[in-house]
Parts: C-alpha cells; structure tokens; sequence
C-alpha cells in the first residue's frame, strides 16, 4: 500500500502531471476577486476567507477526473482490480485519493496564506484559512473519488464529476467558511463548526472510498 | 492444481459473444484460445481473471493453498495495455508492481536480464519501443509468482529473438507446474498445448 502512495506521488511531482495547474487556478480566481470587488479593505478582509475557500474547493476539483482515468487507460486499473484478494480495493482507493490529496491539493493549502494576503485577511485568519483547509480538503478528494469511479469510462468526464460532487461538497464549503469566520468574527463560534468539519472528513473517508469502490467494480469492462 | 472454467457465457455490452466454453487445465498443461477477431477471446480472459462476470458458468480454481483461494488470486492477467506508467522508470514500474501484488520472486532487474532489457532499467518507460514495452510488462510476470498466467496477444510487437526467449519463460512457468492461458493468433512455441477453438455464433 506504502509503495502505490509513494508511485502516485512521485506521478502526480513528475513532469505532465498538472499537479501545478491546481495552484495557479487558486492564484487566478483569488487575484481577480480585489478587481471585481473593489479597493474596500474591510470589504474584501471580510469576504476574503470564504474567496480562500472558494478557491481552493474548485481548484481541488480539477484533475479529480483523472483519479482513475489515467491507470484505466495503461491497464493499471485492471491489475488493481485483480489484487483484490490482497487489498482491498476500497483501501486501494483511499490511498490513490491520499495520493491525489497530497500533490495536487496539499500545495493549495500551502499557498493559501500567500493568497489571503491579497484579500487583506488578518493572520489569525490567514492561519484559520489554512488549518480548515488542511481538514476539510480531503473530503473534498474523498467525494471526488466518488465521481472519477463512476465516470472511469467516460473520455471526457472532466466537467461531469465537477457537476456530479460539487452539490456534495456544499456541507465542507459551509462548515469550513464558517469555522475561518468564526476565528475572527468575534461572536461566531469557531470550535463547532470546525469540529463538524472534521466529521465531515472522517465520515467521507469511509464512505468515498468505499462507494467509489463500488462503481469501479461495477464499470469493469 | 486445477483451473476449470465449466459451461461459461461470455456478454458484451448485453450481448452474448460466446456460450458453453468449458476447459479444464491441471497443473504443467497450457491452453492456446484461438479465433476469428471478435469471437470473445479477450472476453473469456477477462472472465477466467474475475475482471468481468460470467453471464452463466462457473470459473474454479482448486489446489492452491490458502496464497491462492480462488481464481481471481491465481492470476497474472497481461491484457492489451501493459499497465506501466510512462513518467516512472522501468525499475520503478516493475519495483511497483512487485510490492503491491506481493508473493516476490526476481527482482526487477533479474527478471528485466530475463527478458533481455538488463540494460535499460533507469529509462522512463515511456521511451521504450512497443517490442521492449511489451518484454517489460512480460517481466511483470517474474517478479511476483502466480500459478495461473492469462496471456492476451502476448507476442504482439515482439521480435522473434524475443517471442524464442518468451516460449522458453512460458515452459519454464509449465515446467515448475504452472498453467497458461493464452488468447493467440501466432503459434506460441508450446509443444502439447491443448487448444480451444472459438468462433462468432
């Protein structure tokens, strides 16, 4: 299991990968929005988390489709459908979504405080941004795991498991926008919504892999 | 040891391609499945390695241990697609490959020496040609032990230095007891090879 975390990541640093495509599409939402929005520093310091979050959610999104597309298309998929017995296949899949979270939207998260500065978004609200999308993130991979399953076969499923886990993702964004308000917003509570968080990410860790796990059994052609 | 695939229909996208295959291969023997293109060959392979369901039939294996319950664990399948990644190395790939399906025999350069490729093992597989991609995925079948070998178009972009030195790793596998399946238009070079011959209903 250690050695397909360690291919996948080393792929995803590898040269044609797109892993970086991620973070520049985070930079080019989050350096319009000051444009669009205007010079008012409290205006954007106020949005500036929920732009952050945002962002991040759908540049996390993109390469999502490629999750098992790419393994599908060199047969790879088959060989990991055929270990079965060995591992089983939705923690086959846990780990090619841990995989996927760490080279295309751990660097995300990384760059985050960068990005907040654009929006004026004071430390402790860079560091809220930062530590909410470190949680919530992967469930986000976790429920696209879910979507890339059900369009493997698909050649150009790219925008269709965007449309089909982004109503999905509606819980993460909310409790995860609401969780970096709460940090500095002073009567907004930050421990609870950011503790649902956390569920968020630990129930779709179970429940991702193991439905996406499913679907690739089922699409076996 | 024993694969026995027992009256088996083959589907395709709803339709049947192949009804009432049976076969039963003891340890040492090797089946040559031959046919017009689009008799179902692929299709039998991939229903022998559990990779698609059997419309009717049964596929068992017996004889292998508690390492090789039922058939599915049995096999090493090599289908059309070589399952390697183009960015990694040839080492890498096979390093990979040899982790993950366990049951470790040859290392990845041994069995790359096996194949006639000891040279080339740090390039990305992605500038090999086809022949040398194919004796790479070939390689894939030493480094972690299977009985049963599920072999579709083994020979296809192969030289012929390279198909002599692939029959002499086939009766190997025979010889040390193991079973072959392999789906053909070319003769393989196995004496005593039983033959299934398919044809479009």
């Amino acid at each position: 299991m250690l050695a397909l975390y360690l291919r996948d990541v080393k792929l995803g640093f590898r040269a044609g990968s797109g892993a970086l495509t991620g973070v520049l599409f985070f930079l080019a939402v989050v350096t319009v929005i000051p444009f669009g929005v205007g010079p008012d520093l409290n205006l954007l310091a106020r949005i500036g988390p929920a732009i952050l979050w945002i962002g991040a959610l759908l540049a996390s999104l993109l390469g999502l489709d490629r999750l098992f597309q790419a393994d599908r298309e060199d047969g790879s998929l088959d060989l990991l459908l055929g270990a079965q017995d060995r591992h089983m296949l939705a923690l086959t899949v846990l780990v090619k979504c841990l995989a996927h979270w760490t080279t295309a939207v751990l660097p995300l998260v990384i760059v985050t405080p960068l990005l907040g500065l654009f929006m004026n978004v004071p430390p402790i609200g860079l560091a809220a941004a930062m530590l909410t999308l470190l949680i919530g993130t992967p469930a986000i991979t976790f429920i696209g795991a879910v979507g890339a399953a059900l369009t493997v076969a698909l050649p150009r499923g790219g925008l269709l498991v965007s449309v089909i886990i982004l109503p999905l993702t509606i819980p993460v964004l909310i409790f995860g926008v609401a969780a970096s308000r709460g940090a500095v917003a002073e009567p907004d509570p930050f421990l609870p919504p950011f503790l649902i968080l956390s569920a968020l990410t630990l129930f779709f860790a179970v429940i991702g892999p193991a439905a996406a796990a499913l679907s690739l059994r089922g699409a076996a052609d | 040891m024993r694969l026995a695939v027992e009256n088996v229909d083959g589907e395709r996208g709803g339709e049947l391609v192949f009804s009432g295959v049976s076969f039963a291969l003891d340890a040492g023997r090797a089946l040559l499945v031959t046919g017009p293109n689009g008799a179902g060959k692929s299709t039998l392979l991939r229903i022998v390695a559990g990779l698609l369901p059997a419309a009717a039939g049964a596929v068992t294996f017996a004889g292998g241990a508690e390492a090789f319950p039922d058939a599915k664990a049995a096999c090493h399948y090599l289908g059309h697609p070589n399952g390697m990644k183009a960015a990694l190395t040839v080492e890498e790939n096979l390093a990979f490959w040899r982790d993950f399906l366990g049951e470790q025999r040859l290392s990845p350069l041994e069995a790359l020496e096996m194949v006639g490729l000891g040279e080339i093992g740090h390039l990305p597989f992605g500038y090999l040609s086809t022949g040398q991609r194919r004796r790479t995925a070939i390689a894939r079948l030493l480094i972690s032990y299977r009985p049963v070998w599920l072999l579709d178009e083994p020979t296809a972009g192969l030289d012929h230095a390279s198909e002599a030195r692939f029959s002499e790793l086939m009766r190997a596998h025979l010889s040390d007891g193991g079973i072959i399946v392999a789906a053909t238009h070319l003769p393989l070079g196995l004496e005593g090879a039983e033959e299934l011959r398919m044809g479009a209903i």
